[in-house]
């Protein structure tokens, strides 16, 4: 069980191919793997964004992302999990989030990831602030509910 | 009792500063401590409240040598 904050831009495809690799003795245990990759678009209620600047309060961050991960682990048989979510300047396509679940069977893997997913989104203290083009700086002020249709 | 005391992202912006450092005589829930804090405005209903980085509630007590966070709803992910 990995958690990582980057400051850095990350690549999700290699994060996870040397997560699976360092802990070789994963190795024939799972049957199944999701991955979720959250990405920065360059448009957001109508507005064309420049680039967003991700601001956390470390310590609780990394408090609340262990107590998701240790509730998911709780309730699905979950072999191992990686997380790595970007703080400070990101720019469009650059990933935000990216949470990977191993686990025996399809199912759970699924759950399990989309559970990490929606408690991170309503409990980790991350917040963003979107650069617009031409027009400043604002507060993303709620997030959209995962278990809804979008327009 | 010395207390730290943060603020984060919009509400940081709004009360003008990220952190403090305040005393108080006794124990006081999170709502006095607000108010003591930022007098100027009423506890929002949407802003959270930590204290030694877990979730508290407003009428959670704060002591000495805690360090409370007030911030907005979380938008990460």
């Amino acid at each position: 069980m990995l958690i990582k904050i980057s400051a850095e831009s990350f690549d999700p495809w290699s994060e996870v191919r040397d997560y699976q690799d360092e802990s070789g003795q994963m190795a024939g245990k799972f049957g199944a793997t999701s991955l979720f990759v959250g990405t920065m678009r360059d448009f957001n209620e109508g507005d064309d964004v420049a680039g967003m600047i991700l601001e956390h309060y470390p310590g609780m961050t990394e408090r609340a992302l262990e107590k998701i991960v240790r509730e998911a682990v709780e309730r699905w048989p979950v072999i191992d999990t990686l997380v790595v979510h970007r703080v400070g300047e990101i720019g469009p396509g650059e990933p935000i989030v990216l949470v990977a679940v191993w686990t025996s069977h399809r199912g759970d893997a699924f759950d399990a990831s989309r559970y990490i997913m929606e408690a991170l989104k309503s409990k980790a203290p991350f917040w963003k602030k979107e650069v617009l083009k031409g027009r400043g700086e604002r507060w993303v002020a709620h997030n959209t509910d995962g278990y809804l249709k979008t327009e | 009792m010395s207390i730290k005391v943060r603020y984060f992202a919009s509400l940081k912006e709004r009360v003008g500063r990220s952190e403090e450092r305040v005393t108080i005589a006794e124990p006081i829930t999170a709502k006095a401590l607000w108010r003591q804090c930022v007098p100027e405005l009423s506890p929002p209903e949407q802003i959270l409240v930590a204290i030694n980085l877990d979730y508290a509630d407003w009428d959670s007590l704060v002591k000495e040598g805690d360090e409370v966070a007030f911030f907005p709803p979380v938008t990460g992910g």
